[in-house]
C-alpha cells in the first residue's frame, strides 16, 4: 500500500502573533493546507492520505476538508507533541486501520509546502519503491556556514551541500524499526525525519526538489508565496 | 489548485509560473504525457516573430499538440488514466455558420493562451477525446496536425469540382507529409503528386505516385486539385506554380502560414476560374474524423509513425530549452517530448 501523510501539526510559532497556525492561513483564497492536499489527491496510487493536525484544530481541519476536498481517502488524525511524534501518530493510525505490511510506503509532506509538483511526488514514489528512504533536496545556492558559537567553525564545500525539502518518503517498516532503535537522547535531537533512518544506519536516497517548493514558515514566506501565484485569466 | 505553468518569457528563455486553477464540474484535469513541437512554437522560441507579436503574446506556455492522461473527471465520463488527445482550439461561442476554428473569439493554445507545457492542463469536457488503446502515444502527440490535414481535405471536398484524377501537394515538410498520407487514404483512385524543395525529404513520400523538385516540374504537367503546405516565404512560389499547373476550374487549398503578405498572379487565377480556399487549425469534428481514419487504417498509422523524429524525455526547464535547441538542427520529422517536468 502507498500512503501519504500531510504533516499539519505545527502551531505556527514562527509566523508571529497570528492566532491561527500557518497551515490554515489563506493563500490565493484558500487555506495553505488545502492547496497541499489538492496536489496529493490527484495521485491515484495513494491508498490513504493522512492529514495530521494539532488537537485544538481537529474540527477546523475536518470542516475545511469537508468544504474543499471530496476524496474519501483523506483522513484526519491528531498529531503529537513534536514533529516526529506527529509522524509516528500518523503511522499508528495506518497500523490501526490498515495494518503494516513489509512493502508499505509512506510519502510524508509538510502541509506548508503547497508548491509541490506531480513530478516531485512521482519521483518520491518511484524512488522509495526501490530504496528504504528518500529525501527531496535542492543544491545549496548560498554558502553554508557551520557554527556553534559566535565564530565560524567550518565552511563546507558548497557543491556537496543540499537543502532538504519534503516530501520525505520511507518504507514504513524501516522507519518504525529505525525510530524504535534510537535512544531518547537521539530522538530529542531530531529535526528531520530522514535523520531517524540515517542515525539507525540505513541509507537515504535523494530526489530533486524545486527551488519554488518553499516552506511557508514566516510572514515573509507568505508574502513571497502570494507573489508567486497568478490567477488564471 | 496550484498549477505550475512552464512559459516562454522571451526568446530561448522558459520560466515556471504558479497559476491558481478553478476546476468546475465541466472541466477535466489532464496530465500532459507526450507533447509535439510545431513550427509556430519553434518561431516563438527563437523569437522569429514581429516584436509587437512577442510583446503581446509572451509570457505564454507553448505547445498545442499533445496527449495526456486523465487525472480527474468530476463527472466520471473519463476513467482516470485514460489517454486523451487535447484539442487546442477553445471556442467561447457557437455560430450556425462559422466553424469553431474560424471564430475570432475562440482561444487557441500557444497563441496568446497557455499551451500544454503545464504540470496539469484543465480542459473543458468537450476539448478532450479518448484515444483507442492501439494508438501509439508518441504518434498521437501530433494528432492535432492530422486534424489540420483533415480540415484542409474536408474543405477541399466541399469546394472542388468533380475532377479528382490528380491531386498535387506543394510542400515536403511535416504538414505536406501528413496531408499526403490522408489523401492516399481518402482519395484512393487519385494520382498523388508531391512538389518539394528537398530531394532528401521527397524520398520519404514513397507512397506517392510521383514527386518533383519545384525547379524541375514539367511545363505541361496538369493537376486537378492542389494543396499548398509550404508556408513562410515558400508560399508565393508555391501559389504561383499551383496557378500555372492547375487545370481550369480547379481548387487550391492554402494551408501554409505566411508571415508576410505574398503576391498572387490574379490575371491567370481569374482566367482559369481557380478557387483559392484558405484553411486554418481544426475543430473537434476534425479530431474525431482523424481518429476514425487512423483507427480504420493500420497503414496510415504506420506511415505517420515514421514521421516521429526527435524524441526525448524532459524533466527540467533546462531540458525543455535543450529540446527546442536540438529540434532546430533536425530537418525531418515531428519532435516529441516525453513530458515529465
Amino acid at each position: 500500500m502507498i500512503y501519504a501523510q500531510i504533516l499539519a501539526g505545527g502551531k505556527g510559532t514562527r509566523m508571529g502573533h497570528v492566532p491561527m497556525p500557518k497551515q490554515f492561513l489563506s493563500l490565493a483564497d484558500k487555506p495553505i493546507l488545502i492547496h497541499t492536499i489538492e496536489k496529493f489527491v490527484l495521485e491515484r496510487r495513494f491508498d490513504a492520505i493522512i492529514v495530521v493536525c494539532p488537537i485544538d484544530w481537529l474540527s477546523h481541519t475536518n470542516e475545511l476538508i469537508k468544504k474543499y476536498i471530496h476524496d474519501k481517502r483523506v483522513q484526519v488524525v491528531v498529531g503529537g507533541s513534536d514533529r516526529n511524534d506527529t509522524l509516528m501518530k500518523g503511522i499508528a493510525f495506518i497500523r490501526d486501520h490498515y495494518g503494516i505490511h513489509e512493502d508499505d510506503i509512506l510519502i510524508t509532506h509538510d502541509a506548508v509546502r503547497p508548491f509541490v509538483t506531480e513530478r516531485i511526488i512521482n519521483d518520491n514514489i518511484a524512488a522509495v519503491l526501490t530504496h528504504d528512504a528518500v529525501d527531496t533536496v535542492i543544491p545549496a545556492t548560498d554558502t553554508i556556514i557551520q557554527s556553534t558559537t559566535t565564530a565560524v567553525d567550518a565552511i563546507p564545500v558548497r557543491s556537496t551541500m543540499y537543502q532538504g525539502q519534503t516530501p520525505q518518503s520511507f518504507k514504513i517498516s524501516i522507519l518504525v524499526k529505525a525510530y524504535d532503535s534510537l535512544t531518547a537522547h537521539q530522538k530529542a535531537s531530531l529535526t528531520d525525519a530522514c535523520k531517524i533512518v540515517l542515525l539507525a544506519g540505513y541509507p537515504v536516497s535523494r530526489v530533486r526538489g524545486e527551488a519554488f517548493n518553499i516552506k511557508i514558515t514566516t510572514p515573509y514566506d507568505l508574502r513571497v508565496a502570494t507573489a508567486l501565484i497568478e490567477e488564471r485569466s | 489548485m496550484l498549477n505550475q505553468v512552464y512559459r516562454l518569457v522571451s526568446a530561448r528563455q522558459f520560466e515556471v509560473q504558479t497559476v491558481t486553477e478553478t476546476v468546475t464540474s465541466n472541466d477535466i484535469i489532464v496530465r500532459p504525457k507526450y507533447l509535439s513541437v510545431c513550427h509556430a512554437d519553434q518561431r516563438y522560441f527563437t523569437g522569429n516573430r514581429p516584436q509587437a507579436v512577442l510583446r503581446q503574446k509572451l509570457a505564454m506556455a507553448l505547445i498545442h499538440e499533445g496527449v495526456g492522461e486523465v487525472i480527474v473527471d468530476p463527472q466520471g465520463q473519463f476513467k482516470p488514466g485514460a489517454l486523451v488527445t487535447m484539442i487546442p482550439n477553445t471556442p467561447e461561442q457557437t455560430d450556425n455558420v462559422i466553424q469553431e476554428n474560424y471564430l475570432p473569439t475562440s482561444k487557441f493554445r500557444s497563441s496568446g493562451y497557455d499551451g500544454f507545457m503545464q504540470e496539469y492542463v484543465c480542459m473543458k469536457r468537450d476539448r478532450v477525446i479518448q484515444l483507442p488503446s492501439n494508438f501509439d502515444p508518441e504518434m498521437s502527440a501530433f494528432l492535432e496536425m492530422v486534424s489540420v490535414g483533415v480540415q484542409g481535405l474536408t474543405r477541399l471536398t466541399t469546394v472542388m469540382d468533380a475532377d479528382d484524377r490528380r491531386i498535387g501537394i506543394w510542400g515536403d515538410g511535416n504538414l505536406g507529409y501528413i496531408t499526403a498520407v490522408l489523401v492516399k487514404q481518402l482519395f484512393t483512385e487519385s494520382q498523388l503528386i508531391i512538389f518539394g524543395r528537398h530531394q532528401s525529404k521527397l524520398d520519404y513520400f514513397s507512397f506517392a505516385d510521383q514527386t518533383y523538385l519545384v525547379d524541375a516540374i514539367p511545363a505541361t504537367l496538369q493537376i486537378s486539385q492542389a494543396i499548398e503546405c509550404t508556408g513562410g516565404r515558400g508560399s508565393e512560389l508555391a501559389i504561383d506554380q499551383i496557378i500555372n499547373h492547375l487545370r481550369p476550374m480547379g481548387t487550391a487549398i492554402l494551408m501554409g502560414v505566411s508571415e508576410d503578405p505574398v503576391d498572387i498572379d490574379t490575371r491567370d487565377l481569374l482566367a482559369k476560374g481557380i478557387t483559392l480556399r484558405g484553411t486554418s487549425r481544426s475543430s473537434r469534428a476534425d479530431f474525431e474524423q482523424a481518429i476514425a481514419l487512423l483507427a480504420a487504417s493500420p497503414v496510415t498509422r504506420e506511415r505517420l509513425q515514421s514521421l516521429i523524429g526527435l524524441t526525448r524525455k524532459v524533466r527540467t526547464v533546462q531540458d525543455i530549452t535543450e529540446f527546442f535547441e536540438s529540434n532546430l538542427s533536425h530537418c525531418w520529422g515531428k519532435a516529441v517530448m516525453a513530458w515529465e517536468v
